[in-house]
């Protein structure tokens, strides 16, 4: 295999952001996938996208247009389905459907040649920029560094948020920034991933390794696995085959999702043994 | 000296159309065993999370361990109040065991940036040994049945160290040798610490004998209170329920037994 492809420079930003998307996805996943939140992800991933073009026919950065998109939309879609006002896949489904639908108009409104705003469809790993890779690395920081300082809050939480209430954990404040967190790495990695692929990125990775342990730690270290594996593959896949690298990494991710599934021990819960108490 | 520890005045809580509790008020004395009885509806799990500040007060006050609750302090003396609920569905492959669940109860109290020490750990393990699911402390959560999820649920709140001792419905959706295993433990926790404890149950055969004074509740009133043996007669308890009632004769003879 020839490897000197290595030596380019949008080669080397591409590894990084498969490096930093793969991680920061996955850890984001992590909570969505534990907290069944999987359609208010697909909802603010598609508010982002939506901001994106919005920046793009405007005239300033789709970076900020897709933040401002998903940071709004989680801030809406939260209290909705954490109130059960209205039923949140109803309320979820009218902003989804309502963020789809304004995508459509701005991109409709875009003067000329829309070449940028169909690349945030699918995303172009080997074009990401360094101003782009200094975010997403940025991002990761962020994300990683909260999840260390905040592990226990965000492992009651995740899983069992009423308890976390009831114990005098701030739990709402933590669930909203686990949303928050969801926007601000969907945002970072729109233009690497695409806005209609990002989210198997999120998803794929976390319900894969959701398959294979029942620790929260090794969880969230096996969906960074999963997801660098995935970004990279397919970032392999598409230089070798010569087809869409956000499809190629999304694809390999849906595999890896798939081999978990079938070889997960959780799908032979009574063959579960119980392990001696440590210490 | 005053020890009252929950003193609820005029509580009026209101969930859009409907009203959950229509003017109540309590005065709760520390270490004082509570049982609070009515049918389904009757605002009986409301009045406790309006004890622990999750329940939205739109009329009246509520005073917890010396400090008036509100927004603010809620969390903080949530800290200090155990609250066990009624068995829930749990996803079979959450990724948190046993100890780590009841590792939880600590969380509020250890509060930001601290990280549980070995001494918690062994906390958490002696309190599951007291519940009698060391055994169990590595499984996954989601894999326990409902009377032995109740016993982390117990731990858990345990851990804490609280001062008040919330209990809605406990033994509600488990079995009857789990019922009564869950109701001997309720008992042996408050005699080993003396916490304030109200227990919530729409079910007369789960009411522990070790309670000092019944609450009764109807429509989102306190409908009547007093000693088990003034409340806890046939009539009484046919007007609450609004159908006819029998006192099964264990039921009535083990709270005399325990007086």
């Amino acid at each position: 295999m020839d490897l000197s492809v290595l030596q380019y420079h949008f080669m080397q930003n591409a590894i990084l952001a498969g490096l930093f998307g793969g991680i920061t996805c996955s850890v984001v996943g992590v909570f969505v996938v534990t907290m069944h939140l999987s359609f208010i992800g697909v909802c603010i991933a598609h508010a982002a996208f939506a901001g994106a073009l919005l920046g793009l026919w405007l005239g300033f950065s789709p970076l900020i247009g897709a933040l401002l998109f998903s940071l709004g939309s989680t801030a809406i879609i939260g209290p909705v389905a954490d109130r059960g006002e209205l039923n949140p896949d109803t309320s979820i489904g009218i902003v989804f459907s309502l963020m789809l639908g304004l995508a459509f108009l701005f991109m409709g409104l875009m003067p000329g040649a829309r070449t940028e705003a169909l690349s945030l469809f699918w995303g172009s790993i080997l074009t990401v920029t360094q101003q782009d890779l200094i975010f997403l690395a940025a991002v990761t920081g962020v994300i990683v560094g909260l999840v260390v300082a905040f592990y226990k809050e965000i492992q009651a939480v995740i899983c069992h948020r009423g308890v976390a209430l009831a114990v005098g954990i701030p739990a709402t404040i933590v669930f909203y920034g686990l949303l928050f967190s969801t926007g601000v790495t969907i945002t970072a990695s729109l233009q690497t991933i695409g806005g209609l692929l990002i989210y198997s990125l999120i998803l794929n990775p976390a319900a894969a390794a959701y398959q294979l342990t029942y620790s929260l730690k090794k969880m969230l270290l096996i969906a960074v696995a999963f997801g660098v594996v995935s970004c990279w593959a397919g970032l392999a896949a598409s230089y070798l085959l010569d087809i869409p690298s956000g499809a190629a990494i999304v694809i390999t991710s849906a595999i890896i999702f798939g081999l978990a599934t079938v070889f997960s021990p959780k799908r032979k819960v009574k063959g579960w043994r119980q392990v001696p108490p440590a210490g | 000296m005053d020890n009252t520890v929950i003193e609820i005045q005029d509580a009026v809580v209101s969930y859009r159309e409907d009203v959950a509790l229509q003017g109540v008020s309590l005065e709760v004395k520390k270490g004082e065993f509570i049982g609070i009885i009515g049918p389904n509806g009757a605002g009986k799990t409301t009045l406790l999370t309006v004890i622990n500040g999750l329940g939205k007060l739109v009329h009246g006050q509520v005073r917890v361990l010396g400090s008036r609750l509100d927004g603010k302090r809620g969390g903080s003396l949530r800290k200090r109040i155990g609250y066990v609920a009624q068995v829930e569905n749990i996803d079979p492959r959450l990724p948190i065991n046993v100890r780590e669940t009841v590792m939880v109860g600590c969380y509020g109290r250890l509060g930001l940036f601290h990280r549980p020490t070995r001494t918690h750990w062994e906390t958490v393990d002696k309190v599951l040994e007291m519940v009698g699911i060391a055994h169990l402390s590595q499984r996954p959560i989601g894999h326990l049945s409902g009377g032995e999820y109740q016993r982390a649920a117990i731990a858990r709140a345990l851990v804490q160290q609280p001062e008040i001792f919330l209990l809605d419905e406990p033994t509600a959706s488990i079995d009857q040798k789990a019922q009564h295993e869950i109701l001997s433990l309720i008992q042996l926790v408050h005699r080993e610490y003396r916490m304030t404890t109200l227990f919530v149950t729409h079910d007369l055969r789960t009411l522990p004998p070790i309670c000092q004074r019944l609450i009764l509740m109807k429509d989102g009133r306190i409908w009547q209170q007093g000693s088990p043996e003034s409340t806890l007669r046939e009539e009484v308890l046919s007007q609450l329920y609004g159908a006819p009632i029998s006192i099964p004769t264990e039921i009535a003879s083990s709270f005399h037994s325990s007086q």
